[in-house]
């Protein structure tokens, strides 16, 4: 595992100053730790030695104040920098999923999650891992730098079993990967076994195997605890390893430097400087094992954001769009884990058309509008409009041609009016359209009338009533083309004949396609087109 | 969890709980002894004394510095296995209480819900042994002993420790949760906000984008994002806060220690050669201390997994006992099932069923009918005693259900529920459910008369056919033909069905309602549906 995902940097600037402010923190954290032991030792080598009285406390109270400063700064520059690197993610996430359109698999519930809580773990990451790993470099080198004067030596004892540390633990890292990942799936079994069972409590109650179950959750848990202390025994040893080095060679440092003093081969002040500082060389390295997690868990979220920003967006054209006859040139769409194309068409819609699309469930009528949307791009084949490519044309301009309405509209969390202007229209515009779209009685009848506040989803209005808000959009869009997917789909017969009449008002002088079922919606039509699945020939 | 209620679930462990701390203790005992006995070995070979003075420090010190790796991973690998033992000892008796409770009295909790508290929240025990209770048991003995000695020495120095270590122990951590709670109070909302907004972007993307809204969309999202930036940004003070206080007290207490100690030299009251060391052994202390405040916070989060936990376990016993003994009658062959004027509910303070009453003579084939949410399925959980009557009775050859063991009232009451469950196992291990013993021959039975064998016999795997999780791998007709042969394949002489053909187009249904009913044969049936298709031949009680 790397310890810093260098897409970290790419993605998230506030990286790169957080890391620049940790060296800068870092190297003065490491200079007043030597400040302190020279310090120390030189107070405690007059109190003992020399005979002198309480030392000048002043400097070592401005060194300990300055700690204290430094450790408040590192912490606040964690924090701050957290939040800057979760927010410039979740902005590129959204952004990114956003361009990748509809039918974009990964399920909201999930980026909604991770977006939120998942990039949280980020939050450990900066404050106790990435801290930790620059200055397991920084102090050491700037400890080894100022003892080598003083005690070359211990320097070299240090500096010798230091670089050993992360050896060994690699080299059992490694001996234990596998094993720990063996562990992790067995862990995940137990629990799914766990909930199964759980679920099914009901089930085994009325076949009076329940009770029997609890013997076997014990069983199992005594397995999995027998399976997992085996992988702990070698997997601890990682941390053993740098234990042992880190205080058996501060052990050695402490014996050397005594007997050293013995022999008066060296003076108290170095020595005491040398025990206090030697412990500190291996804190942080010692800091990093013990937050392997932190760094575990934030890598671990931002690689699910990574996988997500790294799926490349659909390519964009940048041609005007033109008007003319909408051509689907042997149009095959394919949905990935699905053998049989999800659309095969070939037809010419002229425009001014109204041409309803039919065919049994499945067969494609709505991948049909979504291609023609750009929703999705056809494996094969090209779609043409006026003679250009689809593809060419930027979406968004070419969109703005295009009223939909789609089976279930998309209502928002706001007013009527909001929810038919969804980019804003003066007040006047918005009343028209729903008129037209026989919306403007049950809005009328509202608490707020337009300014009725709708829940999550429009929630208060009936599928009918969502259906004329978002026939309303269509008429307030006024777009040349519109598309219809089984508008009238899920209505009761009253409300049906409404939109229809709706329908019929919104047809007139457009070029339509429609998605449609029921014969009183084809009729409306000024030709059916029959989707089977195969290739079907234009107006067959 | 109260202690007194946490310690039937870590007495099996005891024992090893306690040699874990043992084995802590020594381990950092050994780091802070290592510090404390090398200063004063190195002060005293300051003295020049003969070397030979020396050796007992010198070979302390060695066996200090192997030793504290030796300990700290028997402490690890000791305090696992007993995290893991309390995990197991949890896992089942919990269990144990949520098979008294399924289905009625788990009616309050969401299944998402349960699922989580029994995968997460059960894992929290873990945490809550090796990552909270050794440490702050570790810590407290480590810490006493030093404040102990270095007091001994330095009574003002030993005072400061004992102090400092509060604060980092306890007023750090309560420092930072104070903290949490007001971030947590204006970040809660704003996460609500996000996830709410992300969701309606996602979902309402295609609309937005034919729409031209997708950008004004996105920049409300933005807008919310700068609003929980800010508020995560105002709880940085507090976070550096306790990292400064942390470091601080280590330092308060290498300096009180400095002065008391010269003073006290200067006195006689101190030996010169124990300065360093009650100077420096804060400084090891502090290194035992440290991540006690990251301990605190994972209690934080691991007590609202317990207090979870609790909720199931104090959750109420949905049946209510009558005086009788408990009896375990002898039935008739096919017993008699009757309903008397009963009045049931899963949920305090609401009522299913109201003045229902019906008999379900031997043999007899009788169908429960009403629109849905009519209360048929609480019926059927009165019959086999998931629930029990608020008023009236149910009654099994005239004896009230209620004085029988509901294990008895379902060896000879089988239920199909609506939402039969299957296991993620193979096939035929779903079957033997109902009967563990049965023969390869038994289980082909039964799946002939559910008319599912012939399916099962084209599989290549067989009878080890794997049904996925929930069932998945099998259409909605074969999950629904599967649970019918296993309840075929037990011993119950009365069947319940619930609603066996829901989701299923209507050709399908009809045939397996006529399946159903030839293959119970002579056994007594109860249809539960509000399908009046299938009615033909039955009795009909409506709802």
């Amino acid at each position: 595992m790397k310890p810093l995902d260098p897409r970290l940097l790419r993605y998230a600037r506030a990286t790169r100053a957080y890391l620049v402010a940790t060296v800068a923190l870092g190297a003065v954290h490491a200079a007043l730790l030597i400040t302190l032991a020279f310090l120390l030792a030189d107070a405690i080598t007059g109190v003992f030695l020399h005979g002198a009285g309480v030392p000048q406390l002043l400097p070592l109270i401005a060194v300990v104040a300055a700690r204290s400063v430094v450790a408040w700064l590192q912490e606040v520059a964690a924090t701050r920098s957290a939040a800057a690197v979760k927010s410039e993610l979740r902005r590129r996430l959204l952004a990114h999923v956003a361009g990748l359109g509809p039918y974009h698999r990964t399920p909201a519930g999930e980026i909604a999650t991770l977006a939120g809580h998942g990039l949280d773990a980020l939050d450990a990451y900066f404050a106790r891992y990435l801290p930790q790993l620059v200055l397991s470099v920084l102090v050491p080198g700037l400890l080894l730098a100022r003892l080598l004067p003083a005690d070359l030596i211990a320097t070299l004892t240090i500096a010798v079993t230091l670089p050993l540390i992360p050896v060994f633990m690699a080299l059992v890292g490694m001996h234990t990967e596998a094993a720990t990942k063996r562990q992790f799936r067995l862990l995940a079994r137990l629990s799914h076994h766990f909930l199964d069972v759980v679920a099914g409590l009901p089930t085994l109650k009325l076949f009076g195997r329940a009770g029997a179950q609890a013997g076997i959750i014990r069983r199992i848990s005594g397995e999995q605890r027998q399976q997992t202390m085996r992988t702990l025994r070698t997997a601890f040893l990682s941390s053993l390893v740098l234990e042992l080095l880190a205080t058996l060679s501060v052990a050695l440092v402490a014996v050397g430097i005594g007997l050293r003093l013995v022999h008066g081969e060296l003076d108290l002040a170095t020595a005491l400087t040398v025990l206090i500082l030697a412990p500190e060389a291996y804190r942080p390295l010692r800091e990093v094992g013990a937050n392997y997690h932190a760094s575990a868990e934030g890598l671990a979220a931002v690689e699910e954001v990574f996988a997500i920003l790294e799926t490349p967006l659909p390519a964009e054209g940048g041609a005007a769009p033109r008007d003319g006859a909408l051509v689907f040139d042997q149009v095959e769409v394919r949905f990935p884990g699905r053998a049989e194309p999800a659309l095969r068409l070939s037809a010419t819609i002229e425009p001014g058309e109204i041409v309803a699309l039919t065919g049994p469930s499945g067969c494609g009528k709505s991948t049909a509008l979504a291609a023609l949307l750009g929703f999705v791009s056809p494996a094969s084949g090209t779609i043409t409009v006026g003679g250009v490519d689809r593809e060419t044309i930027a979406p968004t301009a070419w969109r703005s041609k295009i009223a939909w309405v789609p089976q279930r509209p998309h209502l928002i969390a706001g007013t009527v009016r909001e929810n038919i202007a969804l980019t804003g229209a003066d007040h006047d515009a918005v009343v028209e359209a729903a008129r037209l779209a026989g919306a403007d009685t049950f809005i009328a009848a509202l608490p707020d009338g337009y300014d009725t506040l709708l829940g999550d989803a429009g929630s208060g209005l009936s599928a009918g009533q969502r259906q004329r808000i978002a026939l309303a959009r269509a008429f307030l869009k006024d777009a040349p083309i519109v598309l219809l997917d089984e508008p009238t789909a899920n209505l009761d017969t009253t409300t049906a004949a409404e939109v229809m009449d709706a329908i019929r008002r919104l047809a007139h002088g457009r070029t339509v396609l429609i998605a449609a079922h029921r014969p009183e919606l084809i009729a409306l039509a000024d030709r059916e087109l029959r989707l089977a699945g195969s290739l079907t020939p234009a107006g067959a | 969890m109260t202690v007194l209620r946490a310690y039937p679930l870590i007495k099996p462990a005891a024992g090893r709980l306690a040699l874990a701390v043992l084995a802590g203790a020594g381990a950092a005992g050994a780091a802070v002894a290592l510090t404390a006995v090398s200063a004063w070995l190195i002060s005293r070979a300051a003295l020049h004394p003969p070397v030979l003075h020396l050796m007992v420090a010198i070979v302390a010190v060695r066996a200090f510095g192997l030793s504290r790796g030796v300990l700290r991973y028997l402490e690890r690998l000791i305090g696992h296995d007993a995290a893991f033992r309390i995990l197991g000892d949890v896992r089942a008796r919990l269990f144990t209480r949520l098979e008294r409770l399924a289905p009625a009295g788990l009616a309050d909790f969401r299944r998402a819900d349960l699922a989580q508290r029994l995968a997460a929240d059960v894992d929290a025990v873990l945490d809550l042994v090796t990552r909270v209770a050794l440490p702050y048991a570790v810590a407290a003995v480590v810490g006493l002993a030093a404040v102990l000695v270095v007091g001994a020495l330095v009574p003002v120095a030993g005072l400061t420790l004992a102090v400092a270590l509060l604060v980092v122990a306890i007023g750090v951590p309560l420092l930072q949760r104070a903290a949490a709670r007001r971030a947590d109070g204006r970040l809660a909302p704003l996460r609500g906000e996000l996830t709410t907004g992300v969701v309606d972007l996602l979902h309402g993307l295609a609309d937005f984008s034919v729409y031209g809204a997708q950008q004004s969309r996105l920049s409300r999202l933005d807008d919310v994002d700068a609003r929980m930036t800010q508020a995560s940004r105002r709880s940085a003070n507090v976070a550096g806060l306790s990292a400064a206080v942390t470091v601080l007290s280590t330092g308060v207490c290498v300096l009180v220690g400095l002065a008391a100690g010269a003073v006290a030299v200067r006195s006689g009251a101190l030996p010169g050669e124990l300065l360093a060391l009650v100077v420096l052994t804060p400084m090891a202390v502090f290194e035992i201390a440290g991540p006690l405040p990251m301990a605190a916070q994972t209690y934080v989060s691991a007590r609202a997994s317990m207090r979870r936990l609790a909720e199931l376990w104090d959750a109420p016993s949905p049946l209510s006992s009558l005086g009788s003994s408990p009896a375990t009658p002898v039935f008739s062959d096919i017993p008699e099932i009757r309903v008397e004027n009963v009045t049931a509910g899963w949920v305090p303070g609401r009522t299913a069923v109201s003045g229902v009453s019906l008999t379900l003579p031997p043999g007899g084939r009788v169908a429960l009918v009403g629109p849905s949410g009519s209360g048929k399925s609480t019926v059927a959980a009165l019959l086999v005693r998931f629930l029990d009557p608020r008023a009236g009775r149910v009654t099994l050859d005239g004896t009230d259900l209620r004085s029988i063991v509901p294990e008895r009232v379902r060896e000879v009451v089988g239920y199909l529920p609506e939402d039969a469950y299957l296991f993620d196992t193979t096939i035929g291990d779903n079957l033997r459910i109902a009967r563990p013993d049965a023969t390869g021959a038994a289980l082909e039975q039964a799946l002939a008369s559910a008319r599912l064998l012939d399916w099962v016999r084209t599989l290549p795997d067989g009878l080890d056919t794997l049904v996925g999780e929930h069932g998945m791998a099998l259409s909605g007709g074969q999950r629904r033909r599967l649970a019918l042969a296993r309840i075929l394949l037990g011993d119950a002489r009365v069947l319940i069905l619930d609603e066996p053909t829901e989701h299923l187009d209507d050709e399908t249904a009809g045939e397996l309602t006529r399946d159903l009913l030839a293959a119970a044969g002579h056994r007594s049936v109860l249809l539960i549906t509000h399908r009046e298709a299938d009615l033909d031949g039955l009795d009909v009680v409506r709802l």
